[in-house]
């Protein structure tokens, strides 16, 4: 009999989402699906660095890239990264409040940062440079594409989350919804500092 | 308004697919389309089908639903074998074109490998895990009936392309620049590439479903290194399916992006490579292959057991050697083209990981003979299957090694040797695994037994008529045969060889008629199982009724030991013997939902579209596809109670309940 | 009854598989097994030396399994002992983890050593260089220096290596001559080597391994080996009579279709396609293949 008390002793100790049986497994079904994310990312960067040089008659990386808008771009979506954790520890501390309104911050950093990066690539279109061109540009644009896509999806799923929010307030459900997405967006952010690195950062250097 | 449908037929109908072929296709299954919107129409069954199939969440109808769509295409891909080997055997006067046969071998590989050995594989999973690892369900219903869905629409997409507008012609590994639309217009690789993606989803969800599901949901006391092999091999697939799809996906796309959307990954021109989608493909179809063997490993570590009597033999090894398979797998893709150019460090590397991933392979085959030395060997169906499974699969591995051989390789890469090694493995290895399964357990799926007679004929067709059919391959190749020739010139000796093969496929058809009666047959005539323990079986799905009820568990058992249920019967308890009734009390359990068939059929629209370039289609698609998941993100009413008392009136109707 | 049946498909059928083998093995449509050339026959030697120890376990399991199946059967008065709970032994199971590794050790080194020594062209040979193409449903052959182009056939000198650069104006194909060794796939783009040798004259047929269309398995082409004095005859005389490939004679063999032998005396140097990368092993060392205004030019890898 002491294993359930010791459970329940502990469960109590812990946030609202992992408390909860249900909504604990489908934390950890999300972090499988992020393996498998990273997966896809995986497979876009090793393309990437395989056609960085296939650049045919299109322009190169060196020619292509402008740091000043990559690192609004950056900036935006790291501090994005950090409203998202202040978010998460509003709610542990179950101030509905805060949550929101630091999830709204997220959501208009996020915002920015896809405005931002459509800008760009508009501009890379105008200049040209279309994934047609060349096997680089294909690999540049399903690369750093795939993560904007990611974003926006995650813009969009994070609305759904905020009216949830409001109207029932902190639940198992709507917790565990906030958590993963959190951790959805941390990621984001991390497959943007590898983008940062190896595609811009790496094509301005060498 | 004319030249509308002008384009329309045009479009949908072209040329190539107005065939005698086709138009028989097309008449047969106008035909039984009608007869089966007119039965359930009179038998007033359609309230029936949505209300009880089509939203379903539980895993035992998920489960029947698979292996019903796996059966179905078993057969097309199994039509589809024997047109390619008629062709075959009569070299000077083909039966369909060399257009029609590419079209056929395409379509006969996706199938086989995506939508018969991966379904087939999925409906085990469903029946059995959750009853194995004592659990009332998947971790995850809702996106388990979404993975059927998506696997179901994918694979309904790849079909109709036989009739609408021209199916896919570049082989299951679909290597650009063929694929490209320089050299393939027409709809049929976008069919292949959208289908596959629409069914990769579901594939991706399935593992990680069935990850979270062996990882979390097990009865209390089933540690790790107490749970049935057939777990372990979930488990270890589940983990390789979350690794490999993903490269696949992402092949996929570029090559469709190439298509429809202009990019230049794999064209001719604007510096694209396709090496590059090679190693993607293999990247992930490597592991592929043993996403396919492992489950069918995991069914006869069971299967072996029970009809043995005896004890699995080294259960830890068997687990370490599941493991190593796992790993091993991720380094080995290269060996599908030593004839690249790598250069020989990486090659003999390559050849390497290859061999040593035998080591493992072979530890298994010798427990699986030792699990039966000391025991007392009932030649059912499904053990049959298991015994001839052996040789068969020791010969598959045994000629795999000698294509790992680099130097060897270089000469019989892409020769009927390696259509003979990859059959050899895959049937002797996956089919025999998965029908032994499914013999295994149907009657745990429907109560009653499949008729052993008739199973033990479909048996011995399908493993005489696969040695005959591929026996001959392995000469073929080398004689120096290539592989996917429509036809070929009389005088290199081929010509007979090939008639042998032929007759042997034939043979497999035979038993395949054999296998389909056998279960009309026994759904009206098969032996009833009164027990929910026809086999006396070992792990806990036995200790339930056949069927089992909804709930699965009215209780969860308490697990101690390795083979569960074995060692409760070699106490003398049941799960009812000590069920009393105030031990029950109302379940919440998954409730019916309309959205995971909605959401694949919006996947589906969406590919149809994006098949022949309609984007008001896709759109349309795309909107049910937004409506699906926004639904889904605002219903909090995901479940239902089922009262404590009828379960006590269910558990007391099976004579499960004291007092 | 199932017990009768259970093994005769082994009994029979395999030693008829091999019976089939042997008789008809010496047949000469048996390529594989009659390789005219030093890489075929390393190749087969490798081929046998695994089928050799794989033979060995095959023979293994098939007896231990009969003896198991025979012996263990559950039928009333089997009075072989029954271990319900026997479920695992260290020595036994130590066994079938090394005899697997032993095994394939006596494969694993050879096969290393071969895989290097295939790559490398014979040293202190300097091979006739033979550029091929592969094109929709048929084949281009060029002998850079000597200015001759075939389809669909070619020549080659006896007892000397040729060096094969292969690369693709089409979707991927194989290479293969069976009898004198194994395939390579042409790409487009890149372009691969492999080199080949046959011992003695004769007429060997290739073909392409790998699908690439509604004609492909019209993709054969004859290897004429010749002695070398008689194969150097054969590129002089050529290029004096053949008449030159011009521009649209090669944009005639773009097209999607098959034709019969063609002999051209010369071609345009840029017609071995827009190969953008790749590297070749001509001689004694590997060279980077760069384009330049006269065409094709091979950089020694050790000066870059």
């Amino acid at each position: 009999m002491s294993v359930p008390v010791a459970k329940e002793e502990m469960e109590q100790h812990l946030p609202l989402e992992f408390a909860d049986e249900k909504e604990s497994i489908k934390i950890t079904g999300f972090w499988m699906f992020l393996v498998t994310d990273v997966m896809i990312f995986g497979s876009l960067f090793s393309s990437y660095a395989v056609y960085r040089t296939s650049v045919a008659q299109g322009p190169s990386a060196y020619q292509l890239f402008s740091f000043g808008p990559v690192i609004l771009e950056t900036v935006l979506l790291l501090t994005s990264s950090f409203t998202i954790g202040l978010s998460i520890y509003s709610m542990r501390r179950q101030n509905k409040q805060a949550t929101i309104a630091w999830l709204i911050v997220t959501l208009l950093l996020g915002a920015g940062f896809v405005i931002s990066e459509v800008h760009d690539f508009v501009g890379y279109v105008a200049a040209g440079a279309t994934w047609h061109q060349s096997a680089f540009l294909s690999a540049f644009f399903i690369l750093v594409g795939t993560h904007g896509a990611h974003v926006t999806f995650g813009i969009l799923w994070a609305t759904t989350l905020l009216i949830q929010l409001i109207r029932r307030g902190f639940t198992p459900v709507t917790t565990r919804k906030l958590f993963t997405f959190s951790l959805y967006w941390h990621f984001l952010d991390i497959v943007w500092i590898f983008i940062f690195t190896f595609v811009y950062l790496n094509g301005k250097i060498v | 308004m004319p030249s509308f449908v002008l384009y329309l037929i045009h479009t949908l109908f072209p040329h190539d697919v107005r065939r005698p072929t086709e138009l028989g296709a097309d008449f047969l299954i106008i035909m039984s389309g009608v007869i089966i919107v007119y039965y359930l129409t009179k038998q007033k069954k359609w309230r029936y089908l949505w209300d009880e199939w089509l939203t379903t969440v539980d895993h035992k109808k998920i489960g029947i639903m698979y292996l019903i769509a796996a059966i179905a295409m078993l057969f097309r891909g199994g039509v589809d074998a024997l047109m390619l080997r008629t062709n075959l055997a009569l070299p000077t006067t083909p039966v369909i074109s060399a257009s029609e046969y590419n079209e056929v071998f395409t379509t006969h590989g996706t199938i086989m490998i995506f939508f018969m050995a991966m379904p087939l594989i999925f409906a085990l999973w469903n029946v059995a895990v959750p009853l194995m690892i004592g659990a009332r369900d998947v971790a995850f219903p809702r996106l388990n009936a979404m993975s059927f869905w998506l696997f179901a629409f994918g694979a309904l997409l790849l079909n109709i392309s036989f009739v609408i507008g021209g199916s896919p012609n570049a082989g299951w590994t679909a290597y650009p620049p063929y694929t490209g639309v320089a050299f393939n217009p027409g709809p049929g690789e976008n069919y292949f590439f959208l289908s596959l993606l629409i069914a990769g989803m579901g594939t991706t969800m399935t593992g990680i479903n069935f990850l979270v599901t062996t990882l979390r949901m097990r009865a209390p006391g089933m540690t790790l290194m107490k749970m049935p092999m057939f777990v372990w091999t979930t488990l270890t697939t589940a983990a390789l399916i979350l690794f490999a799809f993903p490269p696949l996906t992402v092949a996929l796309a570029m090559s469709l992006f190439d298509r429809l959307f202009g990019s230049s990954f794999f064209t001719l021109t604007h510096g694209g490579m396709p090496m590059m989608y090679v190693n993607l493909f293999w990247l992930f179809g490597h592991p592929e292959v043993y996403i396919v063997v492992l489950p069918a490993f995991g069914v006869f570590s069971e299967v072996v057991a029970t009809y043995s009597r005896k004890a699995l033999f080294g259960y830890s090894a068997m687990v370490l050697s599941v493991l190593a398979i796992m790993f091993l797998s991720y380094g080995t893709w290269v060996h599908h083209f030593f004839t690249m150019g790598a250069g020989p460090a990486v090659n003999a590397f390559f050849g390497l990981s290859t061999m040593l991933i035998a080591i493992p392979t072979g530890v298994k085959i010798f427990n699986w003979i030792f699990t039966m030395w000391g025991g007392r060997i009932q030649l059912t169906t499904a053990m049959l299957y298991q015994i001839a499974f052996i040789p068969t699969f020791v010969i598959g591995g045994a000629t795999g090694i000698l294509l790992a051989t680099v130097p060897a390789d270089y000469q019989l890469h892409n020769t009927y040797f390696l259509v003979a090694h990859f059959h050899n493995v895959l049937i002797g290895g996956v089919l025999f695994g998965l029908l032994s399964g499914t013999y295994y357990w149907w009657p745990k799926m429907f109560g009653h037994k499949l008729d052993e007679r008739q199973g033990k004929w479909a048996f011995w067709l399908y493993f005489i008529g696969f040695w005959v059919t591929f026996g001959p391959q392995y000469l073929l190749g080398l004689e120096g045969m290539t592989r996917r020739m429509y036809t070929y010139p009389l005088g290199f000796g081929w010509h007979e060889l090939n008639v042998i093969s032929t007759v042997g496929a034939f043979i497999m058809g035979a038993g395949f008629v054999v296998m389909v009666y056998n279960v009309l047959y026994s759904l009206k005539y098969g032996e009833r199982d009164l027990t929910g323990d026809p086999w006396d079986g070992r792990t806990l799905e036995w200790a339930l009724p056949s069927p089992a009820p909804e709930y699965n568990f009215a209780r969860i058992p308490v697990v101690t030991a390795r083979d569960a249920w074995w060692d409760m019967k070699q106490k003398g308890q049941t799960l009812a013997n000590s069920l009393s009734s105030h031990d029950i009390s109302t379940l919440e359990m998954p409730k019916n939902t309309p959205v995971p068939f909605l959401l694949g059929l919006s996947f589906f629209v969406v590919g149809f579209g994006m098949t022949f370039e309609w984007w008001i289609i896709v759109a349309i698609g795309a909107i049910g596809v937004v409506a699906s998941l926004l639904y889904s993100a605002f219903d909090y009413d995901e479940h239902k109670h089922i009262n404590a008392d009828v379960i006590r009136r269910t558990e007391s109707a099976l004579g499960r309940l004291q007092g | 009854m199932p017990k009768r049946r259970r093994r005769w498909p082994y009994r029979y059928i395999a030693p008829l598989v091999l019976v089939g083998l042997l008789v008809s093995g010496c047949g000469q449509q048996y390529v594989l097994l009659h390789p005219v050339g030093p890489v075929g026959k390393s190749e087969l030697h490798l081929l046998i030396l695994a089928s050799l120890a794989m033979g060995i376990v095959i023979a293994l399991v098939l007896i231990l399994l009969a003896i198991t199946v025979i012996r263990f059967r559950d039928k009333p008065g089997n009075r072989a002992p029954y271990t319900p709970n026997w479920h695992g032994n260290k020595t036994l199971e130590t066994i079938w983890w090394i005899v697997p590794v032993v095994l394939l050790t006596v494969i694993a080194i050879p096969m290393v050593n071969q895989t290097f020594a295939l790559a490398k062209v014979p040293k202190a040979k300097d091979p006739v260089v033979i550029d091929v193409t592969s094109l929709t449903w048929k084949w281009l052959f060029q002998y850079p220096g000597h200015h001759v182009a075939t389809v669909n056939y070619l020549e080659i000198p006896t007892g000397e290596p040729v060096l094969f650069e292969l690369t693709a104006d089409s979707p991927m194909n194989t290479f293969w001559i069976p009898q004198l060794g194994g395939m390579e796939y042409t790409m487009p783009n890149r372009v691969l080597p492999l080199w080949l040798e046959a011992d003695k004259p004769g007429v060997y047929w290739g073909h392409s391994g790998n699908y690439s269309g509604i004609e492909f398995e019209k993709m054969f082409f004859d290897v004429k080996a010749v002695s070398p004095a008689a194969f150097n005859r054969w590129l002089n005389q050529t290029h004096q009579t053949a008449p030159p490939m011009t521009m649209q004679d090669y944009h005639a063999l773009l097209k999607f279709n098959t034709v019969g032998y063609q002999t051209y005396g010369n071609y345009p140097t840029d017609t071995f396609p827009s190969v953008m990368s790749g590297y070749t092993l001509t001689g004694s060392g590997m060279y980077l293949i760069e384009h330049n205004q006269h065409g094709l030019k091979y950089v020694p890898m050790s000066n870059k």
